[in-house]
């Protein structure tokens, strides 16, 4: 047996947490934010046929960024997960924590046991019968869960675009605002310029609290267009916010908003260390029998820390994804 | 019995991970055979099946101008006792067609319940709807697992109606107990009392019928087919059970109200009483 050098548990999982963050980031972001009737998913993504939001269950949907076929396969298994069980028991039986636990199992223990960790971030959210009950959990590439609330932002520049819906959002927005509060986010994304993003460009979904079963609904692009004029004046006024914020190279000096994302800063410090050997040759290094040593012991040194205190904590993503082409995978 | 999650780790079994169907029936009898309604055993011996489950009765379907329209009784018996007065029979299958069924009602029901959650699992996963042919072929397939049961004598024979957004009009399918599916034209009905209501459906239908004139005609054939088969219910007015009628056009699946029923039901009913014949 033929034994590879030795690497460090830590500096196992900080590669692979960087190799993951790196591929997300690559991703064009999505934003998720409660408004008076619901909850609404925005995104920027040309393609009418490969979705990145989706219904999962009649008050559960789904949104994701990272590998188009990664999260593909996590949707469906969802879809399948949901109806099963919705089948054997009741469809009131089918809740949005049942399926983001099972999706941080499966996503925790692939980032620990599998060769490559998933490059995906996830968003699972029910609307419930009150704005009190609804309920968002984003779950990221190793398995941690984090119930949000208000807006989740994920994705490419998470944190840049996180600060400007947090700027904007309040509680009980009406469906055109919290919509051109998010087009308005996703349009500041790249660089410091802020850019006005057609509605064909979009793809935008809403859970609605009072359609009788099924609440999910995908806007069409005639809807999405008359609630993005609905209030002219709003938008310019908000883009003109984006060009106060820095720009995108700055991000990383900038301090983290404690509202969102706290599991998406996993261990970064380390990032400059790492930047030395070739991230690219990541997912081919032999690296799976340290892991398999000692499995358990890894992830809580990586996550559990993370969860509580990484707030001050800032992901390097910025340098990385200035450098990339945003929307390659989807 | 491997439910949901995998017992051990708690994450998503490989088998939800798999690429592949789109059918949620295909992915029960892969992941979880025992769920499926039909793959089951009568034991051998048993005195006779069809007395286990309720028998659900007459159902009716007609096209109309811009749709088609499913009707059903309440009534399901066991053997000469009335099983149920307010069973329902006529179910949305999606927002673009209807689904009713005659025949043993526990296995009718769980069949429509996996029909409804088919043609909802093809929608989510595929992104799109399927086409109004091959929900037809779908629900023949499923109907092809029953035939063991059908055989030992619980059969349960669907009708099926849908609104076909691509040729713009609404279609009717029958099916045997087997599988087999068959497209009927103008009206169709399925169910002990449906050789009454068929009579009165010939005699009743027009070319150009609007939904009003539509529903007027199924509730007459349905009342025509209580007249003549005990198990088939009629309008109750004591307690105020009447047939479920529902509309599928391009507007979708929609159930007419039931002070609506009560209210032809009556007018049929004082017009035959005018009539005033015994017969």
């Amino acid at each position: 047996m033929n034994m590879p050098f030795y690497v460090s548990p830590e500096q196992l999982m900080k590669d692979r947490a960087d190799f993951a963050r790196k591929g997300i980031a690559r991703g064009r972001s999505v934003v998720v934010l409660a408004y008076d009737g619901g909850i609404a998913f925005a995104t920027e993504n040309p393609s009418r046929a490969l979705h990145k939001i989706s219904e999962i269950y009649d008050r559960i949907a789904f949104a994701a960024v990272g590998k188009y076929n990664e999260f593909e396969n996590l949707r469906v298994a969802g879809v399948r997960y949901a109806d099963m069980r919705g089948y054997s028991y009741d469809r009131s039986d089918v809740t949005a924590r049942g399926l983001a636990n099972a999706y941080a199992q499966t996503l925790g223990t692939v980032f620990i046991t599998e060769s490559k960790p998933l490059e995906v971030e996830i968003v699972v959210a029910e609307v419930g019968t009150e704005p009190a009950d609804d309920q968002i959990y984003r779950l990221t590439y190793d398995g941690t869960v984090a119930d949000e609330h208000s807006f989740v932002v994920m994705g490419g520049q998470a944190e840049q675009l996180g600060r400007r819906v947090k700027d904007g959002w309040r509680e009980n927005m009406s469906l055109g605002e919290a919509l051109r509060l998010a087009v308005a986010a996703l349009g500041s994304g790249e660089g410091s310029s802020s850019r006005t993003i057609d509605a064909a460009q979009l793809e935008v979904a809403v859970l609605e609290r009072d359609r009788p079963r099924r609440a999910f609904r995908r806007l069409t692009r005639q809807v999405l267009a008359d609630l993005l004029a609905e209030g002219g004046e709003a938008v310019s006024g908000a883009t003109a916010r984006a060009d106060d914020l820095p720009p995108a190279d700055d991000v990383p000096a900038g301090p983290a908003t404690p509202g969102m994302g706290t599991a998406d800063t996993a261990p970064s410090d380390a990032v400059d260390a790492v930047d030395t050997t070739e991230p690219d040759a990541e997912p081919e290094s032999p690296d799976e029998s340290p892991t398999d040593e000692s499995p358990t012991d890894e992830s809580p040194t990586e996550e559990s820390p993370t969860d509580e205190s990484a707030t001050e904590e800032k992901p390097d993503e910025g340098p990385d994804t200035s450098g990339t082409t945003p929307g390659t995978d989807r | 019995m491997n439910l949901s999650a995998d017992r051990t780790t708690g994450r998503l079994p490989d088998a939800f991970l798999r690429p592949g169907s789109s059918s949620f029936v295909d992915f029960l009898a892969e992941h979880a055979p025992d769920r499926l309604p039909g793959n089951r055993s009568v034991p051998a011996g048993m005195t006779d099946p069809a007395t286990l489950s309720p028998h659900a009765t007459t159902i009716v379907a007609l096209t109309f101008d811009g749709g088609v329209l499913m009707a059903g009784d309440r009534r399901a018996t066991a053997g000469n006792m009335i099983a149920s007065r307010s069973i329902e029979k006529v179910f949305p299958a999606d927002e673009y067609s209807a689904v009713g069924f005659a025949g043993s009602a526990g296995i009718g029901l769980e069949l429509v319940r996996l029909f409804q959650l088919e043609l909802e699992h093809y929608e989510k996963i595929e992104g799109s709807l399927l086409s109004l042919t091959g929900k037809a072929n779908r629900l023949a397939t499923m109907l092809r697992g029953n035939l063991q049961m059908a055989m030992q004598g619980l059969a349960v024979v669907p009708l099926f109606a849908g609104y076909d957004l691509d040729k713009d009009t609404g279609r009717i399918f029958s099916y045997d107990p087997t599988g087999g599916r068959y497209e009927e034209h103008e009206h169709h009905g399925v169910g002990s009392g449906s050789v009454f209501a068929r009579g009165a459906l010939k005699k009743l239908w027009r070319r150009g019928m609007d939904a009003d004139a539509a529903t007027r005609v199924a509730v007459e054939a349905l009342y025509d087919a209580a007249d003549d088969d005990s198990a088939t219910g009629g309008p109750d007015t004591v307690r105020g059970i009447y047939p479920i009628v529902a509309t599928v056009s391009v507007d979708g699946y929609e159930r007419i109200e039931s002070a609506e029923i009560a209210r032809v039901a009556e007018q049929i009913a004082a017009e035959r009483r005018e009539r005033g014949s015994l017969a």
